[in-house]
């Protein structure tokens, strides 16, 4: 159990972490969504003890990170893959891991072949490693002292699309032996494919949290016509309110029984009619963090 | 979904990690990169070249020990504080250290087991060149038909020993202090090769500096180390100098570590 609690971390003027609680239960992955820069890794810096809270906490179990006697074996932390000695082989990091959490080396080798790292591969220096490589040595270290709590900072970040699928069914595995699982992301879709409760973070606060289902929840009705201008104007006259969505569509939160007998009594030809489909969650992660993208994306959830 | 509902909670009663196994894992960081190994190979080798060095060039009254001494005491004080340093420097530029003060959340633990193991390497470096030391005295008086000089007592290896420890612990203290190797390197060799020079400077100028000096110049109160026998005053000295740049820093640098922001 994580319990954050109106966690704030400043520098100067600027509020990296802004009045930020969740919890993180037993037995389901959570996912935490943000946008690069939203205040994930700092938010999990501060629980693991490497960065100092301004204000709130963050418990692990009711105590901190600090407390926990050889933490190592009892909550797992990846915070960056790549922060690693680049002159060290991937066994020896894991062997210097081991030796500190007083584990038998047999455990470096059983970890190592958990992530499908080969003999081979695991005494080369970590400098030759791909992202991905490092990544599963990193969940290779989180995994080592078999912790009941796993603090994973962008771990599916390099992995290939094979590897995100294998990271997926170890986390499942992992939280339905009732372990706790934290993961950030900056992508949706990795946080839909593996999390069981989303928290969406942006410029420091959050935005959004609940389970999956509540978050991808049918949010209301998506619309399409060939002529898109008289489909709009039709629903403006009968008084419904509709969003662009998607590839000139429309997503309006009026059920489709209204929209239909709208656009028939305007005359217009409609091309698709349904329930919006998980279009909620993108178009709200897409807008709260407009702001904070360097890019306009339009959001096209609604045609997937 | 979840089958055994069991509430995950923390172990407080579980052992800590005891001060010994940090120390072993800190010494094995050491030796576990190329740069390390080669690092501490070279210690050894150029020990080794110091005393062939000294048996080629030295005339048949300068082979003693002492000329031995001061030959491998060369490399032994440039490169100890280098070893001290990357130990330090390492966890932050290779940032590496966002795994061992994961591990490891009390930070003073870790940097004084890295103390204890730089300090460890430290000493089996300079035994080890008081060894090659004496071989090449033995091999050298050998070679040039004379009987070996052994004019270097006891008292003053352990004074040798103790002033490259004390070099060690500079470096170290330097690498606490800036966190980054190249500017602990370079801020290693001002201290001991450029600040030397502006204080003897100075002191041959300013008679209140020549008074002075040897109570703030740890440089100039440390060489007093390397001659042996001090006396009582030499030793408050050394305090004092040692105070000003090796305590005081050191305190500052450790205080700064377990502050600091872990990225």
């Amino acid at each position: 159990m994580i319990t954050v609690d109106r966690l704030t971390k400043t520098y100067g003027a600027y509020r990296a972490v802004d009045d930020v609680s969740f919890v993180c239960r037993p037995g389901a992955v959570t996912g935490f969504l943000g946008p690069n820069g939203a205040g994930k890794s700092t938010t999990m810096r501060i629980m693991a003890g490497l960065t100092p809270a301004t204000s709130g906490s963050a418990l692990i179990g009711g105590i901190r990170y600090t407390d926990i006697p050889n933490p190592g074996t009892q909550i797992g932390v990846l915070l960056d893959a790549s922060a690693q000695h680049a002159g060290r082989t991937g066994r020896e990091i894991l062997a210097l891991s081991a030796l500190t959490m007083g584990l038998p080396m047999s455990r470096v080798d059983q970890m190592l072949e958990l992530v499908s790292l080969t003999p081979d591969e695991s005494k080369r220096r970590v400098k030759n490693y791909s992202l991905g490589m490092r990544q599963r040595l990193g969940i290779a270290n989180a995994l080592l002292g078999d912790p009941k709590i796993l603090i994973l900072d962008e771990p599916a970040n390099g992995l290939d699309p094979a590897g995100i699928h294998w990271m997926r069914g170890l986390l499942r595995d992992y939280a339905n032996r009732g372990g706790t699982v934290l993961l950030s992301s900056h992508l949706l879709h990795e946080i839909e494919v593996i999390a069981d409760e989303i928290i969406v973070i942006g410029q420091g606060r959050i935005v959004a949290q609940g389970t999956k289902a509540e978050l991808l929840q049918t949010a209301g009705t998506f619309v399409k016509a060939t002529d898109a201008s008289a489909l709009a104007n039709a629903l403006t006259a009968a008084g419904i309110t509709a969003v662009p969505s998607g590839d000139a569509g429309l997503r309006t939160d009026s059920d489709a029984a209204t929209v239909g007998k709208a656009a028939a009594a305007a005359g217009v030809a409609l091309v698709e009619l349904r329930a919006a489909d998980g279009s909620g969650l993108e178009e709200m992660f897409l807008q709260l963090t407009s702001s904070t993208q360097r890019e306009a994306i339009i959001p096209e959830g609604a045609t997937a | 979904m979840t089958t055994t509902a069991t509430p995950v909670t923390i172990d407080v009663t579980r052992p800590a990690i005891p001060f010994s196994r940090l120390v072993m894992v800190e010494l094995r960081k050491m030796f576990d990169t190329r740069a390390g190994r080669w690092l501490m190979i070279s210690i050894a080798v150029l020990s080794i070249l110091a005393a062939v060095v000294v048996i080629l060039v030295a005339d048949d009254n300068f082979i003693t020990y002492s000329s031995f001494a001061t030959a491998f005491g060369v490399p032994l004080g440039i490169l100890l504080p280098v070893v001290a340093i990357l130990s330090v420097t390492g966890e932050w530029s290779q940032r590496s250290g966002l795994v061992s003060f994961t591990l490891v959340p009390r930070r003073d633990a870790v940097i004084n087991a890295k103390i204890v193991a730089a300090i460890l390497v430290g000493i089996v470096s300079v035994v080890l060149a008081f060894v090659i030391g004496a071989l090449g005295n033995v091999l050298g008086a050998a070679i040039n038909g004379l009987s070996p000089v052994w004019d270097v007592s006891v008292t003053q290896l352990f004074t040798i020993l103790f002033a490259n420890i004390l070099g060690l612990l500079l470096g170290f203290t330097l690498g606490a202090l800036f966190r980054n190797t190249p500017a602990a390197i370079v801020g290693y060799f001002v201290y001991s090769f450029v600040l030397p020079g502006l204080f003897a400077v100075l002191a041959a100028f300013q008679d209140w500096f020549k008074d002075l000096q040897p109570w703030v110049d740890f440089n100039f109160s440390q060489s007093k180390l390397f001659d042996g026998n001090l006396t009582g005053e030499e030793w408050g000295q050394l305090g004092t100098s040692g105070l000003i740049w090796f305590v005081i820093p050191l305190a500052l640098g450790i205080w700064l570590i377990r502050r600091s922001e872990v990225k």
